[in-house]
């Protein structure tokens, strides 16, 4: 899922280069489009997003998150999310698209599109089932770790950055910890001159859907803090649920082995805007090569005398 | 015994001054017992929701208006605009709470009778029926993404009804400053979810068996003359 992710998220980066082109264009003539194709259909068609369990069962984590919350929050709220996404895209163009891709378009520059809602939070749900494991816990090691302790002075004060965030998300969403490589502090601004100092592990947090794929970060870790994430268990208790989560739940390995795609990504990225640059330089180049020619042949002809 | 201590009606408390005349706010009293709107809302639920979410939004509004307080006095200009997200995510939580538990009443005090009077006309000429309005707010309600509110409003200059939505904690004035709540329903999962689940169109549906119009009534009443 990690690769998978990071792979997509290379191209919808093109295409908000040219946001004339597909889908980021307005939200009305998405719907003219979607009901065209309805009228013309009439089979069901299920559309592809996949709905996928949990890399362990259902009582795995048990007694930290209990079988019954897996039963509600997978096997009807991330189950929900993912058959509604799928009536909202079938025989439309969104429907030949990854769930990155969508969640991008839909996400609209901050001007949600109604499938939005339901593609993001398909896709947050499985990453943060794959960002739980039984036996979870502990600390780090090897470069995450090393990342950690450099960007955050400590394991133990990115700990507890983490949980401040989580616990202070007022209303639903959830807490990230991400690997931020191309962007600036400053909004959303792209920085020009990437370097390794700039590539930076930070934690933020999002309310309802939103997930920092739309910010154009690398998520590592992700912990729910919608109340159907918890209340079964710890009722209205979520700084106790944090607390459990980061001791007993959290996958450093596959926090670990996203990092390692990510850095991959950002270097992927940094060597095509290389080859984009001296592709560019190049044609110049040769530009202003012909006209020299063509001002020493004229000067041969001669006038000049 | 558990079960008394969860019927039990909380004792009257009345808001009271700090120490520097700073006036704080306090847990208003559920004039019903926890149980007493089962099976629609499970007494659970209401001491949860009453004792442990209200409660906090209390605690922390009243944290929040003393560091209010502390920074105006100091001429803190920065430290007055950091606070306003706490003060309306908190204050928010305490004001549209107090409104929602006058909103419900026992059935066997007038819970779930329809609206008489002029709001019960008012009804029926904006929405066609109750039974239309009552779609419209379980619809609403249904559809909002994440924590909010479903209310029905009524405008005090035009003098009509709305039926709105509010994200998080936010009061219904945030949608229009000449509106006033007359029924707010709370769609934030902690309101049901211990009892419906995921089910939150359910809980809508149940809840109308415990709405107390008369209230509802007499806040429009006063609005609209």
């Amino acid at each position: 899922m990690a690769a998978s992710a990071a792979a997509a998220i290379v191209s919808p980066f093109k295409c908000r280069l040219f946001p004339s082109q597909g889908f980021s264009g307005s939200a009305r003539s998405f719907h003219l489009r979607k009901n065209q194709k309805r009228t013309v259909r009439k089979a069901v068609i299920t559309a592809k997003i996949d709905f996928k369990p949990p890399p362990y069962s259902l009582d795995a984590l048990e007694p930290h998150m209990s079988r019954e919350t897996f039963e509600y929050h997978w096997g009807k709220h991330h189950r929900a999310y993912v058959d509604n996404l799928n009536k909202q895209i079938v025989g439309t163009e969104l429907d030949t698209k990854s769930l990155e891709e969508i969640i991008l378009v839909t996400n609209n520059k901050g001007d949600l599109l109604p499938p939005f809602s339901n593609a993001a939070q398909a896709w947050n749900h499985e990453f943060f089932w794959e960002s739980m494991k039984p036996g979870g816990g502990g600390k780090p090691t090897g470069e995450l770790l090393e990342l950690i302790d450099r960007d955050f002075g400590s394991f133990e004060a990115f700990v507890s950055e983490f949980k401040t965030a989580a616990a202070t998300q007022f209303g639903s969403g959830w807490a990230w910890l991400v690997y931020k490589a191309n962007r600036l502090d400053v909004g959303n601004a792209v920085n020009p001159h990437p370097s390794e100092e700039d590539k930076k592990l930070v934690v933020v947090k999002s309310p309802n859907a939103i997930n920092p794929l739309v910010w154009d970060y690398s998520p590592l870790l992700t912990i729910d803090v919608w109340e159907h994430a918890y209340y079964l268990d710890f009722l209205n208790r979520r700084p106790d649920y944090i607390s459990t989560f980061m001791k007993k739940l959290v996958s450093w390995d596959a926090v670990s082995s996203r990092l390692e795609a990510a850095k991959a990504q950002a270097a992927e990225r940094e060597r095509e805007e290389e080859r984009r640059k001296t592709e560019y330089e190049g044609e110049n180049q040769t530009e202003s090569e012909a006209v020299e020619m063509y001002m020493e042949s004229d000067s041969d002809s001669s006038e000049s005398e | 015994m558990a079960l008394r201590t969860l019927v039990s009606r909380k004792t009257l408390r009345t808001s009271s001054l700090g120490l520097r005349g700073l006036q704080t706010f306090s847990l208003p009293d559920l004039p019903y017992d926890y149980g007493a709107l089962e099976p629609a809302i499970s007494g659970e639920i209401m001491q949860l929701h009453h004792q442990k979410h209200h409660q906090t939004y209390v605690t922390n509004f009243n944290k929040a208006i003393e560091q209010l307080d502390g920074a105006a006095s100091k001429g803190d200009a920065s430290t007055i605009v950091k606070l306003q997200s706490a003060i309306k995510f908190n204050g928010g939580g305490h004001v549209n709470h107090s409104i929602f538990w006058k909103n419900l009443a026992p059935v066997r005090e007038g819970g779930g009778e329809p609206p008489k009077g002029s709001l019960g006309w008012a009804i029926d000429n904006h929405f066609g029926s109750l039974d239309a309005l009552v779609q419209k707010i379980n619809a609403e309600g249904a559809a909002l993404q994440g924590s909010g509110w479903v209310w029905l409003g009524v405008d005090k200059e035009l003098k009509h009804l709305v039926v709105e939505t509010t994200a998080n904690q936010d009061p219904l004035v945030t949608k229009g400053p000449n509106l006033v709540p007359l029924l707010g329903i709370d769609v934030w999962e902690h309101a049901y979810y211990l009892q419906y689940k995921n089910v939150r169109p359910d809980y809508l549906k149940n809840i109308w068996k415990v709405i107390n119009w008369k209230y509802a009534g007499e806040v429009y009443e006063k609005e609209c003359p």
